[in-house]
């Protein structure tokens, strides 16, 4: 599959696209031209530790780590990756 | 301005986008989450298609200055506004646009300048790099000269090439709106290649809708069922073919189909504009509207203007509707279509959008299809938008032009 997410991968946001905290909606956001998606937390949790260095890998175990209750994290995290890739909010590194 | 920033669109591409794997679903439905600035109805193009108002020339003495655009944008970004488009007219015809887009940045607006590109120098496109601009969206008309001079009234077709380059060399997304009409959709192959070759990362395809100028001319502009279809079947094979990482918008006219479009995504819901002259609208052309006083932000506030105005509220949700609206089941899905284009076509607001089959006035679209087949009102001249026919449709002039349509201007 084209879009199979690796631990080992790193990611970042696509050119021209911003990722920010909207007060107004409480929540965070990816801008890009000619549109915007709103994120829940677990997405917005993702997409703030991106820094162009960090693995998946370290990522999912960032938010075990950082979110111990939450059940079966590992794939949502995955799926977000997948989604992300699939729309080119994201590029490999 | 040209249609691509009828931002109705943007907002349903983000909503689309948006459905799972911890993506949220839908937006928060009581924000402007999407602010057109009309900064100008100045234009040095004279597009036969334009949606802007036929009376433009009323607002063009009258412009927000810089401060109360700034004050807007303030106000706007408190309510949520996050998507800035900055439009007219020309807007590169006022010379504080980097103002503007400084303030913008420091806001944290996403910011896109929508332009012809007459004016863009490489002086301007610096500052707006600096200030923090985020996007420039090109109108190009078609891949002739000829029609493309022909269409805008005016000899550009050389300058937007060059414009095209200096946005690709200053790093910026390359974001391409073509208005289709009847003039251009024939070569929509070629329109797409164009795209393509000068390394455009975005183009949208606009069906001309018709409102303002447009709905004057529109016998002259609009294409046939079997050209759109035509068109539509060029562009997804080039999707497919092309392999490219080329976006294409193909935006469907509303005229050929069966339901009409939620327009705006909702009165009073993602949208709002702020015009020259600092009229507050729900959407492009509302001030065709009978009856309504919209809000100005020379002397109200604008959060008042958003959540509690009369103008705001007056067709939010549904329970404005009539039959065959309101005990419709598809209602919720385009929300009765666009006011606007119900009152210019039909007299009366609240009716459902002609454009919808189940409509009572669904005749009145299926006549300007055939009118627009009729060799004899095709051949008619068309009215270009410049200040001197604002000015005579002000005076009265072009009565017979204007009669079908109950409130033009």
């Amino acid at each position: 599959m084209e879009n199979q997410i690796q631990h080992t991968d790193i990611y970042a946001l696509a050119p021209h696209h911003r990722f920010q905290w909207e007060e107004a909606q409480q929540n965070y956001v990816i801008l890009f031209p000619e549109g915007m998606v709103k994120l829940h937390g677990g997405a917005g949790e993702i997409l703030k530790r991106l820094d162009g260095k960090v693995t998946v890998g370290e990522i999912a175990a960032d938010l075990k780590a950082t979110f111990p209750d939450a059940v079966d994290i590992e794939s949502d995290i995955i799926g977000m990756f997948e989604l992300a890739v699939s729309k080119a909010w994201l590029r490999k590194v | 301005m040209t249609q691509a920033s009828l931002g109705e669109s943007v907002a349903q591409k983000a909503i689309h986008a948006a459905q799972n794997n911890g993506v949220s679903s839908s937006f928060t439905r009581t924000q402007p989450l999407w602010l057109l600035a009309e900064v100008t109805y100045r234009c040095p193009l004279h597009c036969a298609f334009c949606y802007n108002p036929t009376d433009y020339d009323k607002h063009t003495q009258n412009e927000l200055t810089t401060a109360q655009w700034i004050q807007a944008l303030r106000d706007a970004r408190k309510l949520g506004a996050i998507q800035l488009g900055i439009s007219g007219g020309e807007p590169l015809l006022r010379d504080d646009i980097e103002d503007i887009v400084i303030e913008a940045k420091k806001l944290g607006y996403y910011s896109n300048l929508i332009t012809s590109g007459v004016g863009l120098t490489e002086k301007r496109i610096q500052a707006f790099k600096e200030g923090g601009l985020d996007h420039i969206q090109l109108s190009m008309h078609d891949i002739t000269e000829e029609i493309n001079n022909f269409i805008t009234h005016t000899k550009t077709f050389e300058l937007k090439k060059k414009v095209a380059a200096m946005i690709k060399d200053h790093g910026y997304p390359m974001v391409l709106n073509v208005v289709i009409h009847r003039y251009n959709i024939g070569h929509m192959k070629q329109i797409l290649e164009m795209a393509e070759a000068i390394g455009a990362d975005y183009i949208e395809l606009a069906n001309t809708q018709y409102y303002g100028w447009s709905l004057v001319n529109r016998s002259q502009l609009m294409p046939t069922k079997e050209q759109v279809d035509e068109a539509e079947a060029i562009t997804n094979e080039f999707r497919a073919k092309s392999g490219s990482k080329m976006k294409i918008f193909f935006v469907v006219p509303d005229y050929f189909s069966d339901r009409p479009k939620k327009c705006m995504n909702g009165w009073g819901e993602v949208f709002m504009i702020v015009t020259a002259n600092g009229d507050v609208l729900p959407c492009h052309s509302a001030r065709v509207l009978p009856n309504m006083q919209f809000p100005n932000v020379k002397d109200t506030d604008l959060g008042w203007s958003w959540k509690d105005s009369p103008a705001f509220n007056q067709y939010r949700g549904d329970s404005w509707m009539k039959e065959p609206c309101r005990s419709c089941e598809e209602k919720e899905k385009d929300l009765g279509g666009c006011r606007c284009q119900s009152f210019l076509l039909t007299g009366d607001a609240e009716a459902a959008d002609p454009v919808c089959s189940k409509s009572p006035h669904h005749h009145l679209i299926q006549k300007a299809i055939a009118d627009s087949e009729n060799p004899a009102l095709a051949a008619q001249p068309i009215v270009f938008r410049n200040d001197k026919n604002s000015k005579k449709i002000i005076a009265g002039e072009f009565k017979e032009l204007v009669a079908e349509f109950h409130a033009l201007p």
